[in-house]
């Protein structure tokens, strides 16, 4: 039981801090405190700058030019970054194809796109979800059928985030209807611009569009872009859906969030008193603080767990509902100390840059937390079978 | 001021112990806010009023004020219906569940409220048959930007000055105020920010020259603004009821737009419970409609039996809105805004937890429903201002 960092470790962080401090740009930094949603080029300009200091993909190996930190300095990292209120600035592509392709890529796959997905030449977007297929994943239609050395690919891909922006899509899809559904699913790299794509805007409750539903109609895909084997899919699903935890629980994210809150709670007032003088509101904080704290132990401990050789398991799950919900819980906190500041529906100009512009935006869009990446309730069904075995239905 | 109709609901109630019937009037009146709202305010009509400029359907407004609604608790020398808050959640609770955003509860309620209560003759009849037709807009301007919920948290300042007032201060989350005719604005006449005593009522207008309104849509889709009133000179008789007493006035005022926002809301949680019935009986995931799942069907119960509390909270609620005795009242009301609030948000989570992905597109109406109770959660204080308020008040009792 030791949690306390070494003199080399404390070296790391100041340096870590010192960068932040003066390389995040002010207007990024605004946007992460208030909540406003990043426009493409401000991520790719601000990834470049990161992986320009050799910070972009903490989590790869070296081998693929990540830094090789022990899991101790990407903690460090992350909390630093987040407390400089800098974004996270990862995409799709770094946190989950990138791990896929050293795990499942040919030497071709991975030699071509790690090192455009380290350089943001390419923007990869996820094509899981289907409008027939949510937590019932597995059920997805979306159908690639081989036609000499090509598949042609055909359906529709629902929630697919930032789908206007990407250049390249990571996508399950069915090559056979026979045998055990979770058989049949194989995983498939699939560029945007070829021809029978189309990318539809939805707008979400926040107001924003991010998520679309793409359609997919006779692409034209080369069999070299498939990943893995034929019908390996699901698998490759999995060990993305458990590879990243340290990013579910989303931790440092939550800890900047809780000092923005209490900083905000200082200025506002009610009764003319800062509301952080309010009983009320500082219990809410105080609780908040506290499930935060059971959420980054636990994070600690499944992370200690994993670095000692554990497989990993159903720990994520675990980690998104406390994750998710400590998020959730924050953002509800942001719009109740921004009380009718946090009215005014998508005020752009002077007031959109204001601290509680964006707040409404942030909370209603945080209700997307426990239904994207395997829902709350799929989360649970995948503890109950945990603590129950065979018995679990 | 008791209105009759109300008192002798709640007199009747406590006779009769176990009679919460409505009466035939009140039935009408709440069947034909309904069938009215569903037949001629649907979404896409309603998202089109939303879209547009001035974001308000006089036309709509108007219609409203035909049927009655408008005046349902105003009394019938001036055009209204002569009811009271029995009368009001009748109206108040179908216009929840259409998504009505026009300024029922803000002009109708408070704003006429104001009038009907603390008016003079010439102040009620310039203002309540106007009001009740529909013609007039009048909301209530009493909020800060530092004042939180607290009624007594009063800066803004009326001078009085050459037989008449100058008013000066900033209003902020005016419900309502890009479309009012006038505003009832809380002033201070006498004391410090916080003392009890000191506040005054003053019927502004808002084209009086030093009324500014900055304007906004707010996020469920109706409007509101700040205020901003430098040296407005008024007349003698903008003052409304009596100088420096304004607190109980806005008190009693604010406990009313809560028991008529809490019908509001228990309308749209209603129209949210009946659609997510609905959505997880016909969506299907592993080959079986969702609500077969247990998991689904007990979230269904726990929205329906929070849903069931806040229906006897509002009642109990409207039933105590004219007592006589101001704490009661004022106790009645916190409980309704806590106990609704908390499942307010409960149910309108749950909605979109339900119907997953298509719950978080502003296409669907369920994101709607859910801004709308989000909104009603902080107005006029979330339920940690009113769980403390209730207690306080009890301890004081």
């Amino acid at each position: 039981m030791d949690i306390d960092f070494d003199a080399e470790d404390l070296a790391f962080q100041r340096e870590v801090r010192a960068w932040f401090e003066a390389n995040t740009p002010p207007e990024l930094r605004r946007k992460t405190i208030t909540g406003e949603m990043l426009q493409k080029d401000e991520i790719v300009r601000w990834q470049r700058r990161l992986d320009a200091q050799g910070w972009l993909v903490t989590g790869w190996p070296q081998e693929h030019g990540g830094p090789g930190w022990t899991p101790t300095r990407r903690y460090i990292f992350d909390l630093e970054r987040a407390a400089a209120s800098a974004p996270i600035g990862l995409s799709m592509g770094v946190i989950m194809l990138g791990p896929v392709l050293m795990a499942f890529g040919t030497p071709e796959q991975r030699a071509h796109y790690l090192p455009r997905i380290r350089r943001c030449e390419d923007w990869w977007c996820q094509g899981y979800s289907e409008p027939g297929a949510g937590s019932d994943l597995a059920s997805l239609k979306t159908a690639a059928v081989t036609d000499g050395g090509d598949y042609l690919v055909n359906g529709s891909k629902m929630w697919t985030t930032y789908a206007h922006w990407a250049t390249h899509m990571f996508c399950l899809v069915r090559t056979a209807a026979t045998g055990k559904k979770q058989e049949g699913i194989s995983f498939l790299l699939i560029e945007m611009d070829r021809a029978g794509i189309e990318v539809r805007p939805i707008v979400s409750i926040d107001g924003e569009h991010s998520l679309n539903q793409v359609f997919l109609t006779d692409v034209r895909v080369p069999k070299k872009n498939l990943v893995g084997r034929e019908g390996q899919g699901w698998d490759i699903a999995k060990y993305l859906l458990t590879h990243e935890r340290t990013s579910i629980a989303g931790v440092a994210e939550c800890k900047a969030l809780l000092a923005n809150l209490h900083a905000a709670a200082a200025e506002r007032r009610s009764g003319g008193r800062p509301l952080v003088e309010d009983a009320a509101m500082r219990l809410k904080l105080a609780r908040a603080e506290i499930e935060l704290m059971a959420l980054e132990y636990t994070n600690f401990r499944v992370l200690a767990a994993t670095a000692a050789g554990k497989a990993p398991g159903p720990e994520s799950s675990l980690l998104k509902t406390m994750g998710t919900a400590v998020q959730q819980t924050l953002s509800e906190l942001d719009i109740d100390i921004a009380a009718e500041k946090a009215w005014p529906w998508r005020e752009r100009g002077e007031f959109g840059r204001g601290r509680y512009a964006h707040a409404m935006e942030r909370y209603c869009y945080s209700r997307a937390a426990t239904i994207y990446g395997g829902s709350d309730e799929v989360q649970k069904n995948v503890l109950a079978k945990m603590l129950l075995g065979g018995g679990a239905r | 001021m008791c209105s009759p109709r109300c008192c002798s609901a709640a007199a009747r109630a406590k006779a009769n112990a176990m009679n919460f019937d409505l009466s035939e009037e009140q039935k009408m009146l709440r069947d034909a806010a309904q069938k009215f709202l569903r037949a001629e305010y649907g979404f896409d009509a309603r998202n089109r009023i939303v879209a547009s400029e001035t974001g308000m359907s006089r036309e709509h407004w108007r219609r409203f004020g035909e049927f009655g609604w408008l005046g349902v608790a105003l009394p019938e020398a001036h055009g209204g219906f002569g009811g009271g808050m029995v009368e009001t959640i009748q109206v108040a609770e179908p216009m929840g569940a259409a998504l009505v955003v026009e300024p029922y509860l803000a002009s109708a309620v408070l704003g006429a409220q104001a009038v009907a209560r603390a008016g003079s003759p010439a102040q009620q009849a310039a203002w309540l048959p106007g009001l009740a037709s529909g013609k007039l807009v009048l909301v209530l301007a009493h909020t800060e930007d530092d004042s939180g919920h607290q009624l007594a948290h009063v800066a803004a300042r009326a001078a009085a000055e050459r037989g008449g007032w100058v008013l000066s201060g900033r209003k902020s989350g005016v419900l309502g105020a890009p479309w009012a005719d006038g505003f009832v604005v809380a002033a201070r006449t006498a004391g410090a920010v916080h003392e009890r005593r000191g506040i005054s009522l003053f019927m502004v207008g808002a084209k009086t020259p030093g009324v500014q309104v900055a304007g906004y849509r707010v996020y469920d889709g109706s409007r509101a603004g700040d205020l901003l009133l430098d040296a407005v000179v008024l007349g003698r008789d903008a003052l409304l009821g009596v100088e420096g007493e304004g607190l109980g006035l806005l008190e009693q005022l604010i406990d009313i737009g809560i028991v008529a926002a809490c019908a509001d809301a228990l309308g749209a949680m209603g129209a949210l419970l009946r659609k997510t019935v609905e959505y997880t009986g016909t969506r299907k995931q592993f080959d079986v409609p969702i609500a077969s799942f247990q998991v689904i069907q007990h979230r269904l119960v726990d929205m329906f039996a929070a849903i069931e509390a806040s229906r006897s909270l509002l009642l109990m609620a409207a039933l105590h809105a004219e007592h006589p005795d101001a704490a009661a009242r004022s106790r009645a009301a916190s409980a309704a805004k806590a106990g609704i609030g908390e499942r307010a948000r409960f149910v309108a989570q749950q909605a979109v937890q339900l119907h997953g992905g298509v719950g978080m597109t502003e296409e669907l109406d369920i994101g709607h429903y859910f801004r709308r109770l989000t909104l009603f959660c902080h107005l006029f204080g979330g339920s940690d201002h009113h769980l403390q308020r209730f207690a306080a008040l009890r301890a004081a009792a």
